[in-house]
This record gives C-alpha cells, sequence and structure tokens, in this order.
C-alpha cells in the first residue's frame, strides 16, 4: 500500500506510488465532457471514475459534511464524493478525490478545503484531494497537468461544446424519440476510441472529426415546427450539472421548449482573460499580460474551428469570445471577475443578440457573484431590452422543484405570449409590403 | 359564444369563475380546499351543474397547486400570473401595477410597455400563510388581527424578509408586554415591506395599483399599511369587488385559446383524474411495533425528580419561573429538588398575566405551611417576570438548563433544549458551559413550527406528533428553514403522503435541523457522552425517538423535560442560600396591576423601541433598551473601539487642508468605504475637492433605497448601500467616487487579499439599479491599491481624463493617501493597546467584537456595542490586533483580506487569558460559512469560547444577549474552576 506524505504545510500529497495503485474519482458535471477528460486522463496512466450517483444520499451526505450555509454545489459535489466513497464500491484506501479550483475570489476557491474537512469529519483523512487548477495553488508528485495533457483536455472541452450544441438544437425536434441521443452516443463512442489511441487530438483531425460531428447530428430527421427557445445561464455548476439545476434542460424539453445552453469554452478563456486583464488594470509583469493573451488566442481558435463547423453544417452558431466581451460595456467592467464575473451577464446579451430573449438565469442560493452579475444585472438589461424574458431561478437542497417550475412555467407563459406578438408583427409586416413588391 | 371557467386552485383556496359573453360574472366562488384541491374542484363545479350542463364549455386551470391537477385531469392549464394580467388587462385598463398576494406567493405585476412579473422566489414569507402563522402566534383569528391592527398606535420594525425572522422579533415584544394592536399593525407592515423590498427590484411602484387576492381582499388592516406606505390616494389604490378572484377570471378569459368541451366531459375529467403521485422520498419507520415503544417509554420515564407532595409539605420551598418565549413554566421545589407543583402552559401573549394567576394559586395551596425561600427566573421573559415580582435572581437561560441537567446526570457533556421558538445547545467541558449553539433565526423548525402545522391541518399538538410514532414511511422534508418546509409538506401531501407520515417527516426534520443546521455534527461522538436532552419539543416521543435514531444513541429526557429551565432556576433559588425572599407576597399580589405602553427612546441616534411596563405602586420596567440612559441613569462609558472607530471616520469629511475649489466629491459611507475611507479622504481633500459623506445609515435611509435592491438575499450591509448613493444625489454631489475593488490591501497574513464578491462588485450593481445614479457623475473604476506604485501611475491618468488634474498633482495626492492611511492604521493600534491597558488596569474583560470594517456602523450592529460594554467589557475590534499575528497555513483558502484579520485576531485571543472574541456575522454573507468554522476551531483548539452574532436588519438583541450573557456565565465559572 502507498505511504501517506504530507508536505510541510500538513497537506496530504497524491504520490507517484498512488498514481499506480489509486483510482481517481472525479465528480459530475457535464457528462460528455467529462466522460471524455476521463478517457483521456486513462491513456496518461491514471485509474479514474466519473460519479454518476444522484439523489438525495448525495445531498444528505453533503448536508452531512458540509457547512449548510456553504453554496449548494459544494454540498452537492462534496456530497457526490464522500457519498461515493462510502458506497463500498470502492476501496477507500485506494482512492483519490480530484476537484477543480477556480483560485478566484468565490467561494468556491475554497471547496477543496471544505472537501478535508469534510473527510476529516467522516473519518477518511487518509484520502488524497487533488486540487486541479490553472493558478498554480497545490502541486502533487502524482498528479501533473502537464502541456500535453492540457491539450488534450482542451480537445474534450471543445469536442464536448459542439456535441452539447447540436444535441441541444435537435433533440426537441427529432421525429424518433432518442435519436439525438443515439447520436451523441455515437459520436462519443468514434471520438473516445480515438482518444483511447491518442488520435483525434490534433486541429486537422479535430476539423475532420467536427464534420463528423456535425453530419451525424445532420442526419437525424426533425420536424420542422417552431419551439420557444429557451436560454440556460448562471453559475457554472447549477447551469450544466443536471444533479444542481433539477433537471432543467430535460424539464424544459418536456414542456416544449428548445434548451439553449452556452460552452464551457468561454468560461476556460475567460479565466484565462481574467489574468490579462488584471495586469491591465492593476499592474504586473509583461510576461505574464502576453502569455495569457498567447494562450487566450490558442483557445480562440479551436472555438472559431467549432463556430465554422457548426455554421458551414447550417446550425445556428454562438458568438464567439470576443463579441461576448464586447456587449458588457455599459454593464460591467473587465475587472468583475469572481465566479463567471461579467461572462454570466454576457452571456445573457448574446443569447438575447441572437435571437433567445428567454433566458433562465440559475443560480445557488444566496450565490455572491450572480447578487452582482445574475440578479443585479437583469433589471439594466429589461431597460435596455424591454422585450427580453429573465427569469432567476435559485437552487438549494430545500427549495421544491414545484416552485422553480411555477416560475419557469411563467417565462414560458410570457415567452409564448412574445412569439405570438412577433408572429402577428412579422405576418402584418409581410402583408404591408406585399403589396408594394407587386 | 360559449361560457367560459375559469378554476383557480392556490395553495390553500379554490377559486371558481363561470364568466358570459360580455365577460360579466354569472358564478364564482372562494372555498378552501385543506389540501384536497381536486375533490373541492369538482364538487364546486357540481354545485353549479344546472348552469352549464348540456353546454360546450371552455374551462381552463390555473394557480400555483393547479398544475398537478391540470396534468392528472388533462384540462388545459395557464400559468396564475399570466391569467391576473389578462383580467386586469380586461378589468381594470389604464393599471400601471398589480400587487397580488395569495396563501403562498405573492406577486408584482407591471404593466405599461412590456409586461413585467415578478414572484416571490424561494426566501420569502409575507404571504397569506404567513399572516395565519402571526395570528396563531398572537392566538386571534386572522380577522381579529385585522381589528386588532386598526387600533394601532405605534408600529414596531419587524423582520420583513420570512416568517421564521418575523417571529422572532414578535416574540419578545410580546414577553415584554407589547400591545397586541400595535403587533398587528406591524405584521401587515412586515407584510408590505417584504413585498415593496422583495418585488419591485429596482422598479418603482407607481401610477394607478390594482391590489389583488385573497388576504388584501379581506383584510382592510393590510390594505391601510399598503396605501400608506405606497401614499396612494383612492383614484390610484384600486380594490376591485371581485380581487380574490381575478385569476379565475383571467383563466376565463384565456380559456377561449383552448378547445371547448362538453360540460359533463370536463367534470368528468376533474372526478376521475387521480392526482398525479411523484415518487415519496422515505425514512425507516421511528417504531417497528408497540413493545419497542413501550420499552422506549419505560426507559424514560424512570428519569424523574424526587416524588414530592404539596398537600402534605410543611417547610421551605424555592421557586423557578421560566418565561419562554411561547410557553411559561413554573416550578417549585423543595429542598431535595423535589416537585411541590408544576405549571407548563402557553403564555397567550401575555406572561405577565399568567405568572399573576398561578402565583396566587400557589400561595393558596401552600396553605402557610410552605415558606417559600427564594425565587428566581429565567427565559425570553426574565426581566419583565424579575421586576414584575421581584424575584431574588434572574438568570441567563443556558445555566438554568445545565443545573438542571446536572441534577440528573452530574456528569453531563451535552444538553440539547428544544423550544418553541428556539434551539439551544451546548457543551460542558469541566463543570462550565462552553460551546453554546443557538439556531440562528433562519434554521428555526422548532417546536411552534409543528404546533402550527399540526393546528393548520386539524390537530392539537399531542395529537398530532403521536400520529406519527407507528407511521411506516415517513417522509423526508429535508432540513431546511420554514418557509421551505411549507411547501415540502404541500410537495409530500400531492405525492400522497399521509397525515400520519407527514407528522413523523416533521419530527425527523425537527432533529435533522437541530443536528446538521445548529449544532453542524458529524457523528454522535461530537456531541458527547451523556447527553440530556430537554424543552418542551424533546416531550414529543416522535422526536425524541428521531433523536436517537440520528445519533444512534440513547439519551437521557427527564419526564419535566418541558420544566427544565423551571426546574433550573428554582434549584439556583435554592443555592442563593437566602434567608428570605422579596418575591410578591400574597398580599402584594392581591393588589398587583400591570398595564404595557410602548414607546420610543429619543436620548440617542439608536431610536430603540421600549415598551414601559407599569405595575401597581407607581413600579416602572422599561425593556426594549440597548444602554442604561432610558433608565434614567447615564451610561456606562467603558473604551469601545467600535465608537472610536466610527467617530474617526465620521469625522472624515469636508475640505481639510485643501480649499475645495474642484468641487464636492460624495462618498457613500458604507461596506469597505469603512476601511478605505482615510484613504480617499486624504486624496480627495490634497486635490483640493470637499469630500462629501453620505448621512449616517439607518432604518429610514434603508427604506429610501429598498426599491432598487435587486437580489433579496444579499446582506444588509449592501442594502444599505442603495440609500447612501440616493442621499448622495440628492445631496447635490458633483460626483460620486466608489470603485470597484477585486483586491483589497496585501497585509501578508493570507494566501491571497481578495475582497468579497460583492464588497468588490457592488458600485457595479448599484449603477445598474439605482435610477437615480443617472442624474449624477457616478465614477466606480477599477482600482488596485495593493500596487502602490501602479496604482499612482493609473490613478493620475485617470483623474487628467476626468477631471484635467495634472498627473504630478495626482501623483503627490495618493502619496499623501497612502500616508494618512497608514497613520489612521497606528492611531487605530495604539488606541486598541490604551484601552487594552485600559482593561487590565482596572481587571475587566476584554472583548474582542470581530467582523468586517462595516459591522461597527450602529444600523448594522444595531448597538451591540453598548451591550457589550454594558455587560462590563472592553471593547476593542479585529483590526486593532490582527497585526500582531504573522502568517499561518490555514485549514481553509486564507484569501480575503478583511477575513484574514479575523483569524489572525482570534490566534491573537487564545494568547491573552483575559480576551474573548465575539465574531459578528451578517445574514447572507456566503464567506462567513468558510470563516465561522475556523475561527471556531482556532478559538478551540486554543481553549477559547467561540461565540458568534448574526445580525440583519432585524433590530432585535434577545438573542445577543442571551450569548453575551452565556459567555460571561461560562468566563465566571472557568474563573471559578481555575481558581
Amino acid at each position: 500500500m502507498a505511504e501517506l506524505v504530507y508536505d510541510k504545510t500538513g497537506r496530504l500529497l497524491f504520490t507517484k506510488e498512488m498514481r499506480k495503485e489509486y483510482t481517481l474519482l472525479i465528480p459530475q458535471m457535464l457528462p460528455d465532457h467529462f466522460a471524455m477528460l476521463v478517457s483521456i486522463f486513462r491513456s496518461e496512466g491514471y485509474k479514474v471514475d466519473m460519479l454518476e450517483n444522484t439523489g438525495r444520499p448525495v445531498i444528505d451526505a453533503g448536508q452531512k459534511y458540509v457547512h449548510n450555509d456553504a453554496c449548494y454545489p459544494a454540498i452537492l459535489v462534496i456530497g457526490q464524493l464522500i457519498n461515493a466513497v462510502q458506497s463500498g464500491k470502492y476501496d477507500p484506501h485506494k482512492v483519490a478525490l480530484v476537484i477543480t479550483q477556480t483560485g478566484g475570489g468565490c467561494r468556491a476557491s475554497n471547496y477543496i478545503h471544505l472537501l478535508r474537512k469534510a473527510l476529516e469529519k467522516a473519518g477518511l483523512d487518509f484520502i488524497p484531494v487533488i486540487s486541479v487548477n490553472l493558478s498554480g495553488l497545490e502541486s502533487n508528485p502524482g498528479f501533473k497537468v502537464t502541456l500535453g495533457l492540457l491539450r488534450k483536455v482542451v480537445y474534450a472541452i471543445i469536442y464536448g461544446d459542439l456535441i452539447m450544441n447540436v444535441a441541444n438544437q435537435v433533440r426537441p425536434y427529432e421525429l424518433t424519440p432518442g435519436a439525438a441521443d443515439d447520436a451523441v452516443r455515437a459520436c462519443m463512442d468514434f471520438l473516445l476510441r480515438d482518444m483511447d489511441n491518442g488520435k483525434g487530438m490534433s486541429f486537422k483531425s479535430m476539423e475532420k472529426n467536427f464534420e463528423r460531428i456535425t453530419s451525424t447530428f445532420k442526419a437525424v430527421p426533425v420536424s420542422g415546427e417552431k419551439k420557444v427557445r429557451v436560454g440556460i445561464v448562471g453559475e457554472i455548476y447549477v447551469k450544466y450539472a443536471p444533479l444542481g439545476n433539477n433537471n432543467l434542460a430535460d424539464f424544459l424539453l418536456s414542456v416544449g421548449a428548445e434548451p439553449v445552453i452556452p460552452g464551457l469554452m468561454d468560461f476556460i478563456i475567460f479565466k484565462v482573460n481574467n489574468r490579462e486583464v488584471d495586469v491591465n488594470i492593476y499592474g504586473g509583469k509583461w510576461i505574464k499580460e502576453r502569455a495569457c493573451h498567447w494562450f487566450q488566442n490558442y483557445l480562440m481558435k479551436y472555438q472559431h474551428a467549432m463556430i465554422n463547423a457548426l455554421k458551414r453544417s447550417g446550425f445556428r452558431a454562438p458568438g464567439d469570445f470576443n463579441e461576448l466581451h464586447g456587449y458588457i460595456k455599459g454593464y460591467l467592467g473587465d475587472g468583475n471577475k469572481m465566479g463567471e464575473g461579467w461572462l454570466l451577464t454576457a452571456e445573457m446579451l448574446e443569447l438575447i443578440h441572437s435571437g433567445v430573449p428567454n433566458i433562465v438565469c440559475t443560480q445557488p442560493f444566496g450565490c455572491l457573484p450572480n447578487h452582482i452579475v445574475g440578479k443585479g444585472m437583469i433589471r439594466k438589461i429589461k431597460d435596455d431590452y424591454p422585450w427580453s424574458n429573465v427569469v432567476a431561478i435559485d437552487y438549494d437542497p430545500g427549495a421544491t422543484k414545484i416552485n422553480q417550475e411555477n416560475r419557469i412555467k411563467l417565462m414560458l407563459a410570457n415567452a409564448r405570449a412574445l412569439q405570438k406578438e412577433q408572429d402577428q408583427q412579422t405576418s402584418a409586416l409581410q402583408e404591408e409590403q406585399e403589396p408594394a413588391s407587386v | 359564444m360559449k361560457l367560459r371557467v375559469g378554476i383557480d386552485i392556490g395553495s390553500t383556496t379554490v377559486k371558481v369563475v363561470v364568466l358570459d359573453p360580455e365577460n360579466k360574472l354569472l358564478f364564482r366562488s372562494y372555498e378552501r380546499h385543506f389540501s384536497k384541491t381536486r375533490e373541492r374542484a369538482a364538487e364546486t363545479l357540481r354545485s353549479i351543474r344546472e348552469m352549464l350542463s348540456g353546454q360546450e364549455v371552455h374551462m381552463v386551470i390555473t394557480g400555483s397547486a393547479g398544475l398537478g391537477v391540470s396534468k392528472a385531469s388533462g384540462i388545459d392549464f395557464v400559468q396564475e400570473v399570466y391569467a391576473t394580467a389578462a383580467a386586469v388587462q380586461e378589468y381594470c385598463p389604464d393599471t400601471d401595477a398589480v400587487i397580488e398576494l395569495g396563501g403562498e406567493d405573492a406577486k408584482i405585476i407591471f404593466f405599461g410597455g412590456a409586461l413585467e412579473e415578478r414572484m416571490n422566489g424561494s426566501c420569502a414569507g409575507g404571504t397569506g400563510a404567513f399572516i395565519d402563522q402571526m395570528a396563531s402566534l398572537l392566538d386571534v383569528t386572522v380577522g381579529e388581527l385585522n381589528e386588532l391592527s386598526l387600533r394601532h398606535e405605534k408600529i414596531y420594525p419587524i423582520a420583513s424578509r420570512c416568517g421564521v425572522f418575523a417571529k422572532s422579533d414578535i416574540q419578545p415584544i410580546l414577553n415584554q408586554g407589547g400591545r397586541k394592536e400595535d403587533l398587528a399593525a406591524s405584521i401587515f407592515q412586515a407584510v408590505v415591506d417584504q413585498t415593496v423590498a422583495g418585488l419591485t427590484q429596482g422598479r418603482e411602484l407607481k401610477g394607478k395599483i390594482v391590489f389583488l387576492g385573497g388576504p388584501l381582499h379581506f383584510l382592510l388592516g393590510l390594505r391601510q399599511r399598503f396605501v400608506e406606505t405606497l401614499k396612494l390616494d383612492s383614484d390610484h389604490a384600486i380594490f376591485p369587488e371581485d380581487g380574490d378572484c381575478f385569476a379565475a377570471m383571467g383563466a376565463a378569459l384565456c380559456s377561449t385559446d383552448y378547445a371547448p368541451r362538453p360540460f359533463e366531459e370536463c367534470l368528468k375529467l376533474l372526478e376521475e383524474s387521480v392526482d398525479a403521485t411523484g415518487v415519496l422520498d422515505v425514512m425507516p419507520p421511528l417504531f417497528a411495533c408497540q413493545e419497542e415503544y413501550d420499552a422506549f417509554l419505560s426507559r424514560h420515564n424512570a428519569n424523574h425528580p424526587p416524588m414530592a407532595d404539596l398537600a402534605s409539605y410543611t417547610g421551605d420551598a424555592w421557586l423557578g419561573i421560566d418565561a419562554g418565549s411561547t410557553t411559561t413554566k413554573m416550578v417549585l421545589i423543595n429542598p431535595q429538588g423535589g416537585i411541590l407543583y408544576n405549571y407548563y402552559h402557553s403564555n397567550l401573549g401575555n406572561p405577565v398575566a399568567i405568572v399573576q394567576r398561578q402565583l396566587g394559586e400557589i400561595y393558596a395551596a401552600c396553605g402557610g405551611r410552605v415558606t417559600i425561600k427564594g425565587a428566581a427566573v429565567t427565559g425570553y421573559g426574565e426581566e419583565l417576570i424579575k421586576n414584575a415580582f421581584q424575584c431574588d435572581l434572574g438568570l441567563v437561560e443556558t445555566m438554568a438548563h445545565y443545573k438542571a441537567a446536572a441534577h440528573f446526570n452530574p456528569n453531563v457533556d451535552f444538553i440539547i433544549d428544544i423550544g418553541g421558538q428556539d434551539m439551544k445547545c451546548f457543551k460542558i467541558r469541566n463543570g462550565a458551559v462552553d460551546s453554546i449553539m443557538l439556531n440562528e433565526a433562519c434554521s428555526s423548525g422548532c417546536g411552534s413550527f409543528i404546533e402550527t402545522f399540526a393546528k393548520a391541518l386539524g390537530y392539537d399538538i399531542a395529537a398530532f406528533s403521536k400520529l406519527g410514532l407507528f407511521s411506516p414511511r415517513p417522509v423526508n422534508l429535508g432540513s431546511r428553514c420554514t418557509v421551505f418546509m411549507n411547501s415540502s409538506v404541500k410537495q409530500a401531501q400531492k405525492d400522497g403522503a399521509s397525515v400520519e407520515d407527514i407528522s413523523a417527516g416533521l419530527s425527523i426534520s425537527i432533529v435533522k435541523n437541530a443536528v446538521y443546521k445548529v449544532i453542524r455534527a458529524a457523528s454522535a461522538d461530537d456531541l458527547g457522552r451523556h447527553i440530556v436532552v430537554q424543552g418542551g419539543t424533546f416531550l414529543n416521543d416522535a422526536v425524541l425517538r428521531a433523536f436517537e435514531q440520528e445519533l444512534d444513541r440513547n439519551v437521557i429526557r427527564p419526564t419535566i423535560a418541558g420544566l427544565m429551565g423551571a426546574f433550573g432556576a428554582a434549584l439556583a433559588a435554592r443555592d442563593m442560600g437566602l434567608e428570605r425572599s422579596s418575591l410578591l407576597s400574597e398580599n402584594a399580589l392581591q393588589s398587583f396591576s400591570h398595564f404595557a405602553k410602548p414607546a420610543t427612546c429619543g436620548l440617542c441616534t439608536n431610536h430603540c423601541s421600549l415598551t414601559v411596563n407599569q405595575f401597581d405602586g407607581g413600579r416602572r420596567f422599561i425593556s426594549g433598551n440597548r444602554c442604561s440612559r432610558p433608565l434614567g441613569k447615564e451610561k456606562q462609558e467603558l473604551p469601545d473601539l467600535t465608537s472610536y472607530k466610527y467617530q474617526k471616520l465620521r469625522s472624515m469629511e469636508g475640505k481639510g487642508s485643501g480649499t475645495g475649489v474642484r468641487g464636492r466629491m460624495g462618498i457613500p459611507f458604507g461596506l469597505n468605504m469603512y476601511e478605505n475611507l482615510p484613504f480617499w479622504y486624504a486624496f480627495f481633500t490634497k486635490l483640493n475637492f470637499e469630500v462629501v459623506l453620505s448621512p449616517e445609515s439607518s432604518r429610514k435611509l434603508y427604506l429610501k433605497g429598498q426599491h432598487t435592491i435587486p437580489s433579496d438575499t444579499v446582506c444588509y450591509p449592501a442594502k444599505l448601500l442603495h440609500g447612501h448613493v440616493e442621499e448622495l444625489v440628492e445631496m447635490g454631489v458633483d460626483a460620486i467616487w466608489y470603485p470597484c475593488m477585486s483586491y483589497n490591501y496585501d497585509e501578508g497574513i493570507g494566501d491571497n487579499h481578495y475582497n468579497c464578491p460583492v464588497v468588490a462588485y457592488y458600485p457595479e450593481l448599484l449603477a445598474a439599479n439605482v435610477p437615480l445614479l443617472k442624474e449624477t457623475r457616478f465614477l466606480l473604476p477599477y482600482v488596485g491599491l495593493y500596487r502602490r506604485k501602479d496604482f499612482e501611475k493609473r490613478i493620475a491618468k485617470l483623474m487628467e481624463e476626468e477631471f484635467s488634474i495634472p498627473k504630478k498633482e495626482s501623483a503627490a495626492a495618493a502619496e499623501a493617501a497612502y500616508a494618512a492611511y497608514e497613520v489612521y492604521k497606528k492611531e487605530l493600534w495604539a488606541k486598541g493597546q490604551e484601552y487594552v491597558a485600559y482593561a487590565r488596569e482596572h481587571r475587566l474583560p476584554i472583548l474582542v467584537l470581530a467582523g468586517r470594517p462595516y459591522h461597527i456602523d450602529p444600523e448594522i450592529n444595531h448597538g451591540i456595542n453598548d451591550l457589550i460594554t454594558g455587560q462590563g467589557f472592553v471593547l476593542i475590534t479585529e483590526d486593532a490586533i490582527s497585526h500582531l499575528e504573522g502568517y499561518e497555513t490555514r485549514k481553509v483558502l486564507n484569501q480575503w483580506t478583511f477575513q484574514s484579520r479575523m483569524y489572525n485576531a482570534a490566534r491573537y485571543v487564545c494568547t491573552q487569558p483575559d480576551m474573548q472574541l465575539v465574531q459578528l456575522v451578517s445574514f447572507g454573507c456566503g464567506t462567513d460559512a468558510i470563516t465561522a468554522d475556523e475561527v471556531r476551531s482556532i478559538l478551540e483548539e486554543g481553549g477559547k469560547l467561540y461565540t458568534q452574532l448574526k445580525i440583519d436588519d432585524i433590530n432585535n438583541l434577545g438573542a445577543v444577549k442571551i450569548r453575551i450573557r452565556s459567555l460571561m456565565a461560562a468566563m465566571d465559572e472557568r474563573k471559578a474552576g481555575t481558581q
């Protein structure tokens, strides 16, 4: 068995020896993206499992071991990890837990410490915890984010974003129920197979794979009916994780709407961009600024490739990071970077500009950054775009689904009325124009 | 045209309307459904069969509980706010806004331009259910509450955020003898404030406003509060005749969008639909069988005090009174602690009358054979009862409970007391009370909650809780606050849970709440080996059983669990060893009279809401005061660093040594300005601006800006900023300076030096939400003071762009600003040392009030500093000592400057025998979810007591006082223990 080694602050390290014996447990957030990440980590020689345990036991474990005033994502993520460790499925002495850390000024940077406290409370403090971050916090001898690995991660994110994007555009209209999910599975199959063989991770092969993905989805037979499109933005975990948002996307589908979910890449670019902005606003090393700038451009090259693939195949494409950034003038400063920061407001504005004025803004109850960038900006958005239709929904262990769904229904009723009004206007406009054209 | 039927199924009522082709009402009904929604609606439809039979009708369902019925029956559904808007557009054209209150929800709809609707979120009271709850708290019907409110003389500030907060505000006022008339109006005012604050979110309520929904339809007092608050005249406040049925009428109006059906078919659909049942989340039963229950009972019934009988007893006796929040308990004991007489009753809002009557009965039963040699009182109403009946001793509740518990098990190391309104838990270490945990107002879910629920379902509390004992599948209701619990219960009912399952579920959720929310234990060992449970709520076998199950160990519940406070008080009275008690004699009791009157103290800016109690013979007792001045005594002036800092900062306005020619620069006096003001004051006066501070915070100032607050759950210090900037605009300043600051100063004591997201970016929120700011120059650039050279360059550039100030001048001003801030800090540190020296010279204990710099605002801390110095402490703040410790790795990411100071202050306190630390926490402060545990562990590892005070816009210091007094009592006992 691997020896437990601590660093000089008393932190339990993940050693090279553990790398051979231990299984890394990763909490779930975005099913497809994370499935690919797992595959990549495996190809790097780690043993990895993405957790799929959900439901009340996860929430109960979270509430038992985490301060109940901590944010809901912390309760869920830590609950999921501890619940998995205690499930009996794993040898607790042969697992390590993985958690992300942004290093920003929001509470989320403290999840890892809440997790360690929780492990201590649960008598599991012999389990090492690995921080995945871009801020150089906490290193481990047995876990290194190498440039090569980072490159692969970028591919997983961009593939994941593309699949999520096209699947969301196809699923509401599929003629055979489950056809879109089959397409997702088909794409995942060949991507994972490629990745296991170390393929699909060059720019060229990525572009080819993009074609494969879009054509797979193009091949799904769809109906031509018109559905209300609803954007989902918010705190990153409750925005994406079905466990966090009570299966929001499925709910929207069930009531006849098309969910529109902005991708993960913007968030990654945002976090890189923040570093460059810091130097601009407060001063700092120019080399850091240049490095971040370069890295941002690197990531945006991939984003552009994805956008082009969408456009080429006739799917709706989102705006790129620069476009999003442009929208926040007059709303928030570039320096607003904690949590989702200005990106959240930018995503709402981008949705509105791209014809999706109906938006669910999700946040954990009492989310600090969202007081400002979520709920705090809705008033101004409404002033500037009177037809915008944003509903803010809070998520926490006590909030009932029925209350949340009722509020979303109200937003949908508004959306439908709005659509009707617009359709009438368009047809009135057409009628007016037609005689003129004769 | 076919007839149109609208059915509105709300959380408590069903409304059915039928409209004729002219949109006139042919039929309307408004009935309570007692959770039988579908049956109620079907019955009403059957009653109008004659009118509709044989016709095709358009029928649509709406309402918060209507969705399920619609799904199950296949009858079409429209969202209720949408339906209401449709009705208003039809019946009250030119309406600017609608305010609708229902059983469980509150809504505002704005017309004019695009329709804009707001519903209450997941944290919201202030609805019909809330009014019901408050009425039962005052022991009146809702109708009586309305009547009472119309005769009010004054309005108490009552927390408007959620029912639980309001309750903990009302209780002390009741206990201190406040008038029900005033309370009734205050409750309605709280509803109004809640609606306005929670739902307007930056949009002003003006023009013609239509009021809808049951509560506003029936309660004139509530209407009055709305009309007065919104300053409406009769042309602009519309209360439609059928305002309680508008959603149903709107549904009927919308129904033409859907296909008609024969009426008989509609009725059949409704009758035959089975309520859609979701999957119930259930837990194991409390008791599997009767035998198990019997064994449980006999184990607990063995814990009883010695037998005693008053009728045959002759000798000395001691009286203990526990004037609790909802109940009054009295116990008379003999020298062995045997109970001669006991009493436990709801205090019906007037504990004085209850004690008066019981004391009379005790004297009668004593019949001259028994001498009461001492009387002690504890509980919320302690001071009032002590003064009214001249008891010998008042003691803090925690001490009373410890005394009682130790009687049953001298080795007791953990006590948990769940009463009607409050939950207290504390550990006993080395014979002293240690680490007290009280429920914060938002994690309530105590006894009175079950009681309210039992009443709502038509049971008395005893019968209701018994129901749950053998429930085969108790439903999991989570462990959150009452408001959430209400909807959890509703959902469970909809999913087919029986009353038995719900009763058991409620008992279990109370326990979970206590264990995980209040105590935050991970295992039974976190609590202790010898656990004594007490308080009326534990007399409920279901709660006790759930507690033992949750902890997986047996605990002691004395048979007098509900009387332990009073029993402990009696023991304390006995241990005083008095020769004679000062308690009112039997004769004096005959002529006892009591009259309470509200008043507002005008002796300082706190404006305490006082209750003046007058007793016979000119005796008076004043409650609600924070200092001793209204009692006619001089305010005790012990050194208090919060006042020092506050005065120092408030003096930083004007032109300083400059000329002020560049104009008037407004600075909002809130949040991080409490730290940065010395810097900016020096900076701007050096540049020849006149610095104008916004006025001191006050409730009035808060209310002024309230309508522009977009997020209801943000902390109170942030909410106050809205009023501050509005004031500044009205003061006609030339510009307002309020920069965004992601980063704070780097003091070298943390892993990073951020501000919290709210402090960092609140200026941007204000810019987006306060319309008045468009009328001024609102400057909110991003600045970073932690990089001095970069700052000087960047600020010089900014000042040049904004005010054409030469760069050199700005650089010099920046230099002066850094110097001034340095001076301010050094002075603060020196002052802190001076106060510490004073305390040591006078042998006074020192208390460190650890919070954020802005917690020294009297409107934010509600005068806690006065309360603390009034108890004999010298008060200093965290930032006066945090520099005395260096950097050390913490178990959390130590990344916020203000929070880092608290960790360091806690570490320093551990090295000083005469210092204690109290942490101030604002409700909604997310960072303190992290700091609280860390500060606690630092203090406990250092052998200190951890005390946390949670504060909000609530003005009630009752709970604060208990904590401070318990802290003192524990300190005293520790001292006695070491000697």
